[in-house]
């Protein structure tokens, strides 16, 4: 088998699983997740081995593997589709097979596999547990499976599907349907306890926001289509294909057309990876179970959003001359930077384990959208791919806690949040593996000097903001870099230091292996990733280490950025505010007693308030977008236009046809029609009464009346004929 | 020779002796010999105008002999319902066989 034909075969063994299990083993749990688990690791196998053999090839970025297949007649010619695999698809896959693989794994484990069947649980509901009895006769409850365990792994099939396609592909097209696939099962996953109001609402607004964002999206694709007749990333990225690009005014606020599609694929990015103004749907996406965060927020969905900017950066820089910046990057830097503060500031205030993590992700992929907006690209891509690893890490490993504490309020029979922060602590020694590996994953968050991933890449991000000048980008990141290594230190402080602010957390046991051995196969990406990208001007490090991902990545685009040389502000900036965030988070959070308030609220006082209210947004939302939306759909379309209007004509139609048709059976139809066929009745009736004597039933009167018949025609025609 | 008008005359007598029987007699089995009285001077009359006017072909003759089939094949048939009625109401007389009275 050849390698290329091996690439075509990464997407297919998770939609197999998917009808595998939708169509006959769903059933049966152990065989569904066997399939499931099974296909995960196969297509990990075939990443593996793309991946290894990817890295063999000189200068993958000027000769990368490809091919194609004709697919669509559109007249002529075909449009084709088909597979690439360059340097940022390498990276790209490598972190997408092991996150997807874990957390199909971990999966297992959260979804409590090999736990009896619960006592009241009802498909649609998160498990409440079954009531158990020990040799002494106390009773108290475990966890109980999933009901829809299946169904959930059908759905993550389809997603790893809807991810591998959106990354091998080689157009904007099937790139496109992977992203569409990917939106349907992140609408399916959130929702995946329908029966809660919370998660059917959440479900709804993740979908229809993306769809704003996938409407543009949709729009800059067609236009990109119309202008240069291909979707195939290595024609657009022709030198000739951009200069045209880059010279044709759109005719739309004197933007180029190059600059208008950036544009429009960029808002498609907003929408998926949850930037400001889009990013309201993330945090609630936090509705569906916890390996779906994961999914989401780490491994595909959102990193999907970032890949699509990264991979299209050839056309977003169209037309900036030598460390210009092009419209579409203006707007990248200036959205990405407000989006990586904004969302930290409000991570500093949440209270649920997994909503900090959320409004993290946003923060984070804002980083990643502000750093190609300053031209940071290998950054950007590094930063993608260390953060899928330790996001993947923070959001499993909180999912272990929500699980150990949830345990623990079985067991007890508390009434608490299970994912409040403020009723954990002292975690660290009930699950010692969920607390190295959390805090192997915060610190890489927090970006932890010299050992974790997160340190390298936002150190790059840092520096390329420097060198390029962008003072206030440079600042604004380093800013929303100390809120969060404060807020992570926050997390990990409330959460495993300390002591026990509830029985739940007292009782809070260590998870399974299923979960806990991704959790440390992840906490060693999420160290060594970094180590890959270790700036070769760097002190010391760098000429022990070498550096071949900067080289490498930077094949993928035809003008290879040059790698910054080392500065020691930005360096110092990232040590000073890692480590003070670190601190501040540390000292303000470790004395919080059982039933206390959040320290900072009494400090920030009003501010406290708006950043825990998220800003506001979802009630300017609700006000600006749904209420209207409800007046349009409730009292204008529905009362007024459908009742009022549309009723009004049909029933006044109705009125007069039925006065019509009162008129036409009242005086034709009545006296006129039926009136004849009554009267041809009653005739015949009258007829047949009177003429009923003569039927006496005796045959000689009726041989008499025959004859005189007979002889009166006889003598008629005789009288007739013979007599003139 | 007998003029054929005698023949017609005799005929025509022995027709009404017969429609008499059918129109007077009440015995079913006497109106059935009516009939077969009334068909005979048909017959009578059939070979008389045959044998004076047309001798040359046999067509009266012919006639003749289908009227006799029929008349048997009537016989046969008026019989047979006769005593069918017979079984079911012990009578054969004609005025009270008026099951198809209104």
């Amino acid at each position: 088998m050849t390698i290329d034909t091996l690439v075509w075969l990464i997407p297919v063994p998770p939609v197999l699983a998917f009808f595998l299990i939708v169509l006959f083993t769903n059933r049966s749990k152990p065989l569904s997740h066997i399939i499931a688990v099974g296909a995960a690791a196969l297509s990990w196998l075939a990443v593996l081995v793309v991946v290894t053999q990817a890295l063999q090839i000189d200068h993958l970025g000027q000769h990368p593997i490809e091919s194609q297949i004709p697919w669509l007649p559109t007249g002529d010619t075909w449009y084709l589709i088909g597979i690439l695999v360059d340097p940022l698809t390498v990276g790209t896959l490598f972190f997408v097979a092991w996150t997807i693989f874990m957390i199909f794994i971990y999966s297992v484990g959260y979804q409590n596999y090999g736990q009896p069947k619960g006592d009241h649980d009802q498909p649609g509901l998160p498990p409440h547990g079954k009531t158990v009895e020990d040799q002494n006769g106390h009773k108290f409850k475990i966890p109980s499976i999933e009901p829809l365990y299946s169904r959930f792994f059908a759905f993550l099939g389809l997603f790893a599907f809807g991810m591998y396609v959106l990354v091998v592909s080689d157009n904007l097209l099937t790139l496109f349907i992977g992203w569409e696939i990917m939106g349907l099962c992140s609408y399916l996953l959130i929702g995946f306890w329908y029966a809660k109001l919370s998660a059917r609402a959440a479900m709804i607004k993740a979908f229809i926001t993306t769809r704003v964002g996938d409407m543009f999206l949709l729009l800059g694709i067609v236009y990109l289509y119309t202008m240069t007749g291909t979707l195939t990333f290595r024609e657009i990225f022709t030198t000739e294909t951009l200069h045209m690009l880059a010279d044709t005014p759109s005719g739309f606020l004197g933007l180029s057309a190059a600059a208008v599609m950036g544009i429009l694929i960029f808002i498609g990015v907003i929408g998926k990876s949850a930037q400001w103004p889009l990013h309201v749907w993330l945090p609630d996406a936090m509705e569906g179970p916890t390996p779906v965060s994961a999914m989401i927020h780490a491994a595909t969905m959102v990193s999907a959003g970032v890949y699509l900017v990264i991979r299209m950066y050839p056309l977003l820089s169209a037309g900036a001359e030598h460390g210009g910046v092009t419209p579409p990057m203006m707007a990248m830097a200036v959205i990405g930077t407000f989006t990586g503060l904004f969302a930290a500031t409000i991570a500093v205030a949440q209270n649920d384990v997994k909503r900090v993590l959320a409004y993290s992700t946003i923060s984070q992929l804002g980083y990643m959208i502000a750093a190609l907006g300053v031209g940071a690209y290998v950054a950007a891509a590094f930063h993608l791919i260390n953060h899928a690893f330790f996001k993947a890490l923070l959001f499993l490993g909180s999912g272990s806690v929500i699980h150990g504490m949830e345990h623990g309020l079985l067991h007890t029979g508390d009434d608490v949040d299970p994912q409040d922060m403020f009723n954990m602590g002292g975690l660290r020694k009930k699950m010692p593996i969920t607390f190295w590996t959390f805090l192997i994953g915060g610190l890489a968050l927090s970006g932890f000097p010299l050992v974790t991933a997160g340190f390298w890449s936002k150190d790059e991000i840092l520096a390329d903001a420097y060198t390029h000048r962008q003072w206030l980008v440079f600042g604004t990141l380093a800013f929303a870099a100390l809120l969060t290594a404060f807020y992570t230190m926050r997390q990990i402080t409330l959460t495993f230091l300390g002591k026990p602010r509830s029985k739940s957390a007292e009782h809070a046991v260590e998870s399974k292996w299923t979960m806990t051995v991704p959790l440390i196969i992840l906490s060693f990406f999420g160290i060594t990733a970094g180590w890959v990208n270790i700036p070769e001007t760097f002190p010391i490090l760098g000429r022990l280490v070498p550096n071949f991902f900067h080289d490498f990545i930077a094949e993928t685009l035809a003008e290879h950025p040059e790698a910054v040389t080392f500065n020691w502000v930005p360096l110092l900036t990232s040590v000073v505010v890692s480590l003070g965030g670190l601190y501040l988070g540390w000292m303000v959070y470790r004395r919080v007693k059982e039933g206390a308030e959040d320290p900072l609220e009494k400090p920030l006082g009003p501010v406290f308030t708006l950043l825990k209210n998220k800003y506001y947004f979802d009630e300017l939302y609700d006000f600006l977008f749904v209420r209207p939306a409800k007046w349009l759909a409730g009292t204008f379309t529905y009362l007024w236009m459908d009742r009022t209007a549309i009723d009004g004509i049909l029933h006044g139609l109705a009125r007069i046809a039925y006065a019509l048709g009162g008129i036409f059976r009242n005086w034709i139809d009545k006296p006129i029609v039926n009136g004849f066929g009554d009267a041809v009745g009653d005739v015949v009736k009258r007829l047949g009464h009177s003429f009923r004597y003569i039927q006496t039933g005796r045959v000689q009167q009726y041989m008499v009346m025959a004859l005189v018949i007979a002889f009166g025609a006889l003598f008629y025609y005789l009288f007739r004929f013979f007599i003139p | 020779m007998v003029p054929l008008s005698y023949y017609l005359i005799f005929a025509a007598l022995l027709f009404c002796i017969g429609l008499f029987g059918v129109l007077a007699r009440r015995n079913a089995i006497v109106i059935l010999m009516g009939i077969e009285l009334m068909l005979n001077a048909v017959n009578i009359n059939l070979i008389a105008f045959w044998r004076y006017r047309t001798p040359e072909i046999v067509t009266g003759m012919a006639f003749a002999v289908m009227v006799f089939a029929v008349a048997a094949a009537e016989v046969a048939v008026g019989l047979a319902l006769f005593i069918s009625i017979y079984r079911r109401r012990k009578t054969v007389t004609a005025d009270e066989i008026d099951m198809l009275k209104w």
